[in-house]
């Protein structure tokens, strides 16, 4: 028996047909020119049932042979232990179900959950207000573009080369129609970003530099240094994070003078998915609230007296301003935002840090041990977060092949992106990696190497 | 109902849910030493596992849903979410997979994309589809930016962009972040786009028309074929916005009546849940001469299986990371397997029937504005209850007392105090006329107690809110008490 959601029996169809005045639903299209309609039935396959839909499935999951592996791939999209609290409360169908909250009064627990969360990423970014999320961290990174140069009304933006290539690629097509260019910023030999370039490639016309940290070869920037420089040139600071576990530990980039904070937030209690859907998000301080875009959620009193929550500041956007809105985003990431909501509530304030502390000290470890063997070299030496840069003495191609052997991805190849850093590998070690995971690898980076 | 606090208000120093992993490897404290630290995140909760269950347990009490009762919010096709798909998506196979990782060993992944891909192409009549953009605002973009880079390629991107007056807002929106100037076409007394001032306005200026169809009235464009091809004759191309396509899934295609490029929702037509504003997905499809132009990388089939090919030289690049919301993609394909040809044209056909029903049975108590045939969705208004002093926000506030959730409100803007109500094709016959002896009975209400309907919804957990203060006065974040 074929599956159906229609809950309508054939006696109440004939009634409603009667209703309507007319003897068959075809009647109903009569609007539509027999020129244009479909002589025949879709070409789709004959419908499967439950157990059949499920098997189908489970076939094509299976022709997935990533989990037969030990995985070190990061660079963007991150590993961690997900709570079961997250996966039991964030498929209640209440949370599940519903539309946008257009209607607060029917709509508070939505609501309240977004209050939570732009305040839990402005206690995380040290900004002062954050919207109710975004596609995603790529999407985030040009609508920041965009945001800044509304702001300040100038049209060339400095993008860091150590940007996450997806961000980059993401930011030129954003920007491509609206009269914006992009300058790409050099990366230093220890993987930073390059501050003398910045100071030249700075002008009256630079609306802002973009840049990441940890950046997208796991090094940490100078962020401080990075906005001083920009501020001087009355030109604004957009730092993206793509680890924001990392917040845990590092200082707040709303204390090192940023003015936008944009990023991805899948780590918080959001699986690998493929790569989406994760969860873009974006704070920033307080004076450039009109202009950032998305949803937004404020508190409020009813009638009564009693508090609650809208979505508010609406002028921004498109359904009220039409083409003058500040970004055509209609949707957010509710539910993975509910996720993140209730992952950071459960980790709680010593729960973050602890986190961010396992996957430095074990990021630490991997990295001391692996530059410790004979033919791999550490790229960049400065500071890393969980991920870090390895360079080897023979083609990353042939080592990973024979990591794969072993059963083990050992990590991103930079070459594709980086030509300059072609045979490199970037690694993620988080805490979903034990000890014996980390030593596994190197057993098997040095039989590679032998 | 009491007021659940912010979690900010249950926090207290020393507790915890948190169950993490010990730490395995030795600690060096040097790796700390070099480093930009925070002391304290100051103001993040402490709360114990019980507390978070309880916390959002009663925050979701405080939410209507589809699960509870029909959402008949217009040109937002609230449909049922099917459960299976729900389950299929989360297959760890499936969702715990790393999209950076070989193409080989991702193939039941790149699969399912194909797949969509297919089918979707063959439901819109087109013949590309991508999958990468997130949502329908993000589709609309990338379906404008198609046209603009195929134009520009021809010699000249052209100026402007014509948009119906009924069209959704976020067409304008994605217009101008094209680089285009908008020009409105007005709708005529039959709630369709007047061809005649179309005509007029079709210049050689003019890189494209955006049009929704059904529009937003719910009014099928009967001249659609006449449209497309004035655009053509003159050199532009036709974008159609597809939010309404659950009208014409297995009855007629996009693609038939010219249209060049059409976005979809996949949190629409094809039953994924809305989760309360997101994630959505909104492939593109397109005829032909636009695929070089589609975002990067596109899934291709080789003899040795599917690959991802990046090297696209005419695409317009990337709009987001990745694959796009590749776990929305597998429940609506899970959907379509799951009704085959025979239960995808039900869709429209008990779509149509229901919202048929509706607009039968409610025109006597409420405007009617355009006397057109309607599919999917109808919009009535509230001037006869404007008499009574009674706006359509009145009327939707009131329908929160009767347990139903409101209709689009004020939308579209050509429709003055407009309710506009789409029941989609899941609802029982029990629940529409639940919701039709409700919106009678509120008719009456207005006439004989309109006080009842300007101060309500009484019934909910909290009453109406003060959106304006909240606006003026924004307090979008918690702060501890000083």
């Amino acid at each position: 028996m074929p599956m159906s959601y229609i809950s309508l029996s054939d006696k109440e169809k004939k009634a409603m047909l009667d209703a309507v005045g007319i003897a068959s639903v075809g009647e109903l299209f009569r609007s539509i020119p027999e020129g244009v309609r479909l002589d025949r039935a879709l070409s789709v396959p004959e419908p499967l049932s439950e157990p059949e839909l499920t098997s189908h499935f489970e076939k094509l999951a299976n022709h997935n042979r990533y989990s037969d592996f030990l995985s070190f791939l990061g660079g963007g999209i991150y590993p961690h232990f997900i709570p079961a609290l997250v996966d039991y409360l964030a498929s209640r169908g209440e949370f599940v179900s519903p539309y946008t909250p257009y209607q607060p009064e029917v709509s508070q627990g939505t609501l309240q959950a977004i209050f939570e969360f732009q305040t839990l990423i402005c206690q995380l970014t040290g900004m002062d207000i954050s919207n109710a999320s975004l596609y995603d961290g790529a999407s985030g990174a040009a609508e920041a573009v965009l945001m800044a140069s509304r702001i300040n009304r100038k049209t060339k933006i400095l993008v860091a080369r150590s940007l996450h290539p997806h961000y980059r690629q993401t930011i030129a097509t954003y920007i491509r129609n609206l009269g914006l260019t992009a300058r790409e910023m050099k990366v230093t030999p220890a993987g930073t970003l390059d501050l003398e370039d910045l100071e030249s490639g700075l002008d009256e016309d630079t609306t802002a530099v973009i840049f990441q940290s940890p950046n997208y070869f796991g090094v940490i920037e100078d962020v401080a240094a990075i906005s001083e420089i920009m501020h001087r040139h009355q030109a604004l600071s957009i730092a993206v994070v793509t680890e924001p576990v990392s917040l845990g530990l590092l200082q707040p980039p709303g204390l090192q003078g940023v003015d936008i904070v944009t990023g991805e937030a899948q780590s918080f209690g959001i699986p690998l998915s493929f790569g989406g859907p994760v969860l873009g998000f974006m704070a920033c301080k307080n004076e450039f609230i009109r202009q950032l875009p998305g949803r937004i959620a404020g508190q409020t009193r009813d009638v009564d007296g009693k508090r609650g929550f809208v979505l508010t500041l609406s002028t921004r956007e498109q359904h009220i301003r039409r083409e003058r809105a500040t970004s055509n985003i209609c949707t957010n990431q509710a539910l993975c935002l509910l996720r993140a909501t209730i992952y950071l509530e459960t980790l709680g304030r010593n729960g973050l840090r602890s986190l961010a502390h396992i996957n430095m000290q074990k990021a630490g470890y991997a990295r001391q041990l692996l530059t410790g063997l004979e033919g791999v070299r550490d790229v960049f030496g400065g500071p890393v977060f969980n991920e870090f840069v390895l360079g080897f003495d023979r083609p990353w191609e042939e080592i990973a092949a024979e990591l794969r052997d072993a059963g083990i991805l050992g990590g991103l190849a930079l070459g594709p992106d980086y030509p300059e850093w072609a045979g490199c590998a970037l690694m993620c070690v988080t805490e979903t990696h034990g000890k014996d995971d980390i030593d596994r690898l190197a057993a098997a980076l040095k039989e590679a190497l032998s | 109902m009491i007021a659940e606090p912010l979690i900010f208000e249950l926090s207290g120093v020393g507790k915890t849910a948190c169950k993490l992993p010990k730490l395995d490897v030795p600690v060096r404290e040097e790796i700390l030493e070099e480093l930009p630290l925070r002391e304290d995140i100051p103001g993040f909760p402490e709360v114990s596992e019980i507390e978070v269950v309880r916390h959002f347990t009663r925050l979701s009490q405080y939410n209507y849903c589809i699960d509870l009762g029909m959402y008949p919010l217009g040109s937002c096709t609230m449909k049922y979410n099917p459960k299976i798909n729900e389950k299929i998506a989360s297959l760890p196979g499936l969702a715990a997979v790393h999209p950076g990782a070989p193409p080989d060993l991702i193939q039941g992944n790149l699969a399912i994309l194909s797949m969509l891909e297919e089918f979707l192409a063959e439901i819109t009549g087109m013949d590309d589809v991508s999958l990468q953009p997130s949502a329908g605002a993000q589709g609309e973009l990338v379906g404008m930016m198609l046209i603009r880079a195929a134009l520009e390629e021809r010699g000249d991107p052209r100026r402007l962009v014509l948009i119906p007056d009924s069209a959704h807002g976020t067409n304008p929106s994605s217009a101008h972040i094209c680089g285009y100037r908008v020009q409105e076409v007005k709708s005529n007394a039959a709630g369709m786009v007047d061809l005649e001032d179309l005509d007029r306005m079709m210049t050689e200026e003019v890189a494209a028309v955006m049009i929704t169809n059904p529009n937003t009235l719910g009014v099928f464009e009967e001249d659609i074929c006449r449209i497309t091809k004035v655009v053509h004759d003159r050199g532009g191309m036709v974008y159609m916005d597809g939010a309404n396509m659950n009208a014409l899934v297995g009855i007629c295609r996009p693609g038939d009546m010219g249209v060049d490029v059409i976005h979809l929702n996949l949190h629409k037509t094809f039953s994924t849940p809305h989760g309360g504003g997101g994630p959505g997905s909104g492939p593109v499809a397109v005829k032909r001469m636009l695929e070089p132009y589609l975002p990067a990388p596109r899934i291709e089939k080789e003899s040795s299986g599917y690959v991802l090919n990046h090297d696209r030289p005419k695409s317009i690049g990337r709009v987001r990371a990745f694959y796009g919301n590749f776990l929305v993609t597998v429940k609506a394909l899970a959907y379509i397997l799951s009704l085959g040809p025979h239960g995808l044209k039900e869709i429209a056909e008990i779509a149509v029937l229901n919202s048929n029903y509706i607009r039968k049975s409610l025109e006597e108590d409420y405007h009617l504005k355009y006397a057109s045939p309607t599919l999917h969705e109808c919009v009535f208004s509230d001037k006869f209850q404007k008499q009574y002093g009674v706006s359509n926000i009145d009327i939707a506030k009131r329908l929160i007392d009767y347990d139903v959730h409101p209709p689009t409100m004020s939308f579209p803007l050509i429709v003055p105090g407009a309710l506009m109500i789409e029941p989609t094709e899941t609802e029982s016959k029990e629940d529409l006329d639940r919701f039709i002896d409700a919106m009678r009975a509120i008719n009456r209400e207005a006439r004989e107690n309109p006080d009842l309907l300007k101060s309500a919804p009484h019934n909910s957990n909290v009453r109406r809110l003060d959106e304006t203060s909240a606006a003026r006065n924004p307090i979008l974040r918690w702060q501890p008490e000083k």
